[in-house]
């Protein structure tokens, strides 16, 4: 590990920290533009004599566009333009790009499908665009959108997964036969069958893990504009990742060269994945804006948002936990179907595969593990990322699995995982599925959590519970996650297309302020005070000098954007490489205006001082020199204060704890109520204690919203029934309980500052636990299983199909 | 989605412009909504909103009168509903959130009669009359069907009359999403009879549970309809709860109900 410089006295981490370093409980930067009304988001942005666009979607999920006739909206009051597939096709655009490949058994690659941004010939999903009109007005836009004449041949559709593999179902795309879009496996099946032929129990789970819509706050927006007079073309959109928006867009789908394609993603209301991807709508104004030489701008409307950003999870699993006699696990083996929907998503192939299978060894020691995944087609919308991004569908599986076996074979929840928990000292500890884990302490965070959760009084309180009617029940996650996304060699051998470094830019000014120009972006993560406390910590410039600048190609070097908890332990990292090259610079400048030797000079509290004396140059005198270089050393070192970084990480980071979960369900109704929630976390080293709560408490009520409330309904002919509030479930406040949260650290190995990452943790760990605990509660009916969302009917049936309530 | 806008100075200036392509606006918590989502396409709206004689709570002996155009915060807390019906301001105080609390009327909703509306079963489990601008309209003869009431064209309704109770009380059992009543039952006895109202749960909206007043009428207690069974075949289904399950919620939250009534 590198010599960090910093106090790896972790048994003190909780104490309050002085300052607004490492550590301190920082009050956010971003908050008082955001509280007060005046954060800019996408859809604040208006240029001079913009257009408005509104899409024409298939209410069907799959047919053939038979007749598109948009002569009365042409004609319409107002209407600029209207696109079509035909002129899509005309002009040879690309279709949107698979950001990742996967290679399937015996080396079959997976079936790759045009996924045009204006549909041609097919429609395959509801919400999938057709036309664009483009009119001086949104609501001229929508008015000429009811002129347009389409003739739809409807065809029958396959929904989900279950009617996509069935015999004889309809196919979604010709090339890939039975819907099957990869077939894809990981790990050695040869010693997993073998040592499930010695094994003294056999647990064995189905799990559905329900698919979601994602909801951001801020809905998708573009706003494009095209400069006639330098052909430069300007994109102002909700994206986690300009960078990647502006490559896909131009190299793929455009075909304009990338240098004269600004992409911008000013304020963004939050995005769990949904808006890392390239969607339709954002090629669509662009290729407008430089065809009609206007600005042209389109916001989804919410219920656009529940039709046309991609979904999340959406797995049907089969497993399988092998055990010895004495309760210690010998071999897993995991066969799931993931739904990628009507196209590959940018990752929807990844998801289900990379950032799934190796995460099944979890915090335990199994030793061999196989797992195949088939990627299957449906007339739905795309399934790709979705806060944890395969992780919480591994995490939900293992879990559940676990808590089953520790029924089975009599063990307590407990002890079965202490019993096969990975140790502390086998760090690090390779798995049977890639994955290799550098650091860990899974007792401790255990340990800590049976501590807070008091689970000693559980017993009574179950009791007491009793009396008034209701059923408690105690639910455990001993969860592990891999984020850091990702080192780049090896996510390239397992298919990613692009790089996974970050990088950033420390530009120190004359007057002794800092700018830091990220590639990472921040849509609710707080990086403006997160980074602003690293750079204060590192370089001792007060926080009201430190600007974070973030989401802009024509400001931002180059960067890979926000994602997979890596903003931290991979931007964080580059960040801190580039002051270390500040540092190193400033000495050589404190050196001379010192007249001392460079060896001589560190660099501590905000000064470069000169060692076993008392002469001290402070920071901000040692920026002003290097941009006024009257006294400077000219002939040896250039003037002014500026270091990039880039840094690709050697391993992913592998956070992880326990969530314990306490939950009272009415068997009357089925109703559950999360009474008690316990989470700690090792995320590695924590910058500001207040942002990693705040992100495990949203994190964790994303996890209780999929356990208890959300779920994505499409009925059998590819109807979305869940298109709007009144019917999709989002949790609200009175829906979980006052968290009881903590920290118990061990460091990362691999990066300077030994953080893990904390995005994801909540939505990860959480959704088993709560599950587990309803099942607990349920046990002595019967009941040994609740499918996601756990709503009071699904409860209920549960009930019901276990004799009922007694 | 253009229409006309009037503000109505009095009851007969509305009563004047209501009617035929006319909509009556008064909370708007229905109306926008379905304006903007293209469900409804009125060419002129009358609003009720500076119609103070709309407004207002009076008790006189046993009968309580709210206004048409009260909102569902002043009914919640309202000493006078909290003193003579308790279970009326409880009921209003479960509607929706405290925006639509704050807008949204009780003759919105009544006109409104959304199957999984809170005050249909008021009306119908208090025995409540519905006054118009031309007539008085037993709520027994007032919810007609889905989104459906006895109101004609252009009719206005000024005011409810509730009967007060001697026992009354309203459990809702909320769709999780949009916080409706999945099921909601109205238990009362009182100068209107024994009354069981049920709403959100019957395939042709709020109802009067016959079978179950039957068997309180003797014996208003939880236990005394234990014996009957709510058949699934008039249950409303959905994807939150398929007939049986909602057939199973009528019979679990009557008897909560009829126990809070029951005190
Ligand atoms: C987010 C949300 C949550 C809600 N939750 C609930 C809930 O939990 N329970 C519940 O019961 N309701 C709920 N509602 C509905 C709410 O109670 C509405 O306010 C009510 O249904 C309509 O009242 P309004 O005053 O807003 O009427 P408006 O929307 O103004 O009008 C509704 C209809 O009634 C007609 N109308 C209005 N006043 C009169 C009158 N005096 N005479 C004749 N016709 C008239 C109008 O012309 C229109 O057709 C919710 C609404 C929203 C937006």
């Amino acid at each position: 590990m590198p010599d960090t410089g910093l106090d790896t006295d972790l048994e003190n981490a909780e104490q309050v920290v002085i300052g607004n370093g490492i550590g301190a409980r920082v009050r956010r930067k971003e908050d008082k533009r955001f509280l007060t009304g005046k954060g800019r988001y996408a859809d604040d942005i208006n240029r001079p004599g913009q257009t408005h666009a509104y899409f024409v979607r298939s209410q069907v999920a799959h047919a053939d566009i038979k007749n598109l006739d948009t002569s009365a909206a042409e004609k319409a009051e107002g209407v600029i333009a209207v696109l079509t597939g035909a002129d899509v096709a005309a002009d040879e655009l690309g279709g949107l790009p698979c950001g990742w490949g996967i290679m399937g058994k015996n080396d079959v690659p997976m079936h790759e499908p045009p996924h045009p941004i204006l549909a041609i010939g097919t429609v395959r999903h509801v919400g999938d665009p057709i036309a664009v009109v483009i009119a001086e007005t949104k609501k001229q836009a929508k008015a000429a959108a009811q002129l347009i004449d389409v003739t739809l041949e409807e065809k029958p559709a396959v929904a989900n997964i279950r009617a996509a593999l069935a015999d004889g179902a309809p196919l979604v795309h010709d090339g890939a036969p039975g819907n099957v879009a990869f077939d894809w496996e990981i790990g050695d099946r040869a010693a997993m069958e073998e040592a499930f032929a010695n094994a003294a129990h056999v647990a064995e789970i189905d799990i559905d893990n329900n698919r979601l819509i994602p909801n951001a706050i801020e809905p998708r927006v573009a706003v494009a504009e095209f400069d006639t007079g330098t052909g430069d073309y300007t994109l102002f959109v909700t994206s986690q990742n300009p960078h990647v928006h502006r490559l896909l867009i131009a190299a793929f789908v455009l075909h304009i060269p990338e240098e004269k394609f600004r992409v911008v993603a000013p304020d963004v209301g939050g995005g769990f994945g949904s808006k890392i991807f390239p969607y339709p709508e954002e090629s669509v104004v662009t290729w407008a804006a430089a065809k009609l030489g206007r600005p042209v701008k389109w916001t989804a409307e919410r219920s656009e948002s529940f039709m046309t950003d991609a979904h999340g999870r959406d797995h049907v699993s089969h497993a399988e936990l092998a055990l010895d006699k004495d309760g210690k696990f010998l071999a897993l083996k995991v066969s799931t179907l993931a739904n990628l929907g009507g196209y590959v998503s940018a990752f929807g192939g990844a998801v289900p595969t990379f950032l799934y299978a190796p995460l099944l060894a979890g915090t335990y020691t199994t030793p061999a593990i196989y797992c195949e995944v088939k990627g299957v087609f449906t007339h739905t919308v795309p399934v790709d990322a979705y806060r944890g991004a395969g992780r919480p569908e591994a995490t939900y599986l293992l879990e559940r699995l676990v808590d089953r076996a520790a029924r089975e074979t009599g063990l307590s929840q407990v002890d079965i995982r202490r019993k096969n928990f990975i140790q502390p000292d086998a760090f690090p500890y390779q798995t049977p599925v890639a994955s290799c884990y550098d650091s860990g302490d899974y007792e401790a965070t255990l340990s800590s959590a049976l501590k807070k959760a008091d689970v000693d009084g559980f017993e009574k309180r179950k009791a007491d519970a009793a009396l008034r009617g209701k059923k408690r029940g105690l639910g455990f996650s001993t969860y592990l996650e891999a984020c850091g996304v990702a080192p780049s060699a090896v996510a390239g051998q397992l298919g990613a297309r692009a790089g996974l470094y970050e990088s950033a830019v420390v530009r120190v000014h004359p007057t002794g302020g800092v700018t830091v120009f990220t590639g990472t972006h921040s849509h609710g993560q707080s990086h403006e005070t997160t980074f602003a406390q690293l750079v204060n910590d590192r370089l001792g410039v007060g926080l009201e000098h430190i600007e974070v600048v973030h989401g802009d190609t024509a400001r931002i070097q180059f960067g890979m954007g926000t994602y997979g908890s890596r903003s931290l332990a991979v931007g964080g990292e580059a960040l801190i490489r580039a002051m270390d090259k500040v540092i190193e610079k400033g000495k050589k400048i404190a050196a001379h205006l010192m007249e001392a030797s460079e060896n001589d000079i560190e660099f501590e509290g905000g000064s470069f001082k000169v060692t076993g004396t008392d002469k001290e140059t402070p920071f901000g005198a040692v920026a002003f020199a290097a941009y006024v270089p009257h006294n400077y050393p000219l002939e040896t070192l250039e003037p002014g204060l500026e270091e990039t970084a880039f840094f690709d990480p050697l391993n992913f980071t592998f956070p992880g704890g326990c969530h314990i979960c306490e939950v009272e369900v009415d068997p009357a109704t089925g109703v559950t109520e999360v009474v008690n929630f316990t989470a700690v976390d090792d995320v590695g080293r924590v910058i500001n204690p207040m942002i990693v709560e705040g992100q495990v408490h949203g994190g964790v009520t994303q996890g209780i919203g999929q356990a208890l409330l959300e779920g994505c309904v499409y009925d059998d002919n590819g109807q979305l029934l869940t298109g709007s509030y009144m019917d999709y479930t989002m949790p609200r406040a009175d829906n979980v309980p006052s968290y009881n949260v903590g920290t118990e650290l061990t460091l990362c190995a691999h990066n300077t500052l030994g953080v893990k990452g904390v995005g994801e943790v909540g939505a990860i760990g959480s959704p088993p636990a709560v599950i587990n605990a309803i099942v607990d509660a349920l046990s002595d009916l019967g009941v040994t299983d609740v499918s996601m969302p756990a709503t009071s009917q699904n409860v209920w049936r549960a009930i019901q199909a276990a004799g009922g309530a007694k | 989605m253009s229409f006309a806008y009037h503000k109505a100075a009095s009851v007969n200036d509305a009563a004047s412009q209501a009617g035929g392509d006319a909509a009556l606006l008064a909370g708007g918590m229905t109306l926008l909504p379905a304006i903007k989502l293209g469900l409804s396409d009125p060419r002129r709206l009358v609003d009720l909103a500076d119609l103070g004689e709309l407004r207002g709570i009076t008790r006189d002996g046993d009968t309580l009168t709210i206004g048409s155009m009260t909102r569902h915060a002043d009914v919640a807390a309202s000493a006078e509903v909290q003193g003579a019906i308790p279970a009326l301001a409880k009921l209003a105080g479960g509607i929706g959130d405290a925006q639509v609390r704050h807008r949204g009327t009780i003759g919105g909703s009544i006109a409104n009669n959304d199957p999984a509306a809170d005050y249909p079963a008021a009306c119908l489990g208090l025995g409540a009359t519905i006054v118009t601008t031309s007539r008085e309209i037993a709520a027994d003869d007032f919810f007609t069907g889905l989104f459906e009431t006895a109101l004609e064209e252009g009719e206005i309704i000024t005011s409810v009359r509730f009967p007060v109770p001697e026992k009354a009380a309203y459990e809702k059992f909320v769709q999780p999403a949009s916080r409706f009543a999945l099921v909601g039952v109205f238990a009362a006895q009182g100068p209107a009879g024994t009354r069981v109202a049920v709403t959100g749960a019957g395939l042709s909206g709020v109802y009067r549970a016959s079978d179950m007043e039957a068997a309180l009428e003797s014996d208003f207690s939880a236990d005394a309809i234990d014996g009957i069974t709510v058949p699934e075949d008039n249950m409303a289904a959905d994807i939150h709860a398929a007939a049986d399950y909602r057939a199973h919620l009528v019979k679990v939250i009557a008897g909560r109900a009829i126990a809070a009534a029951a005190g």
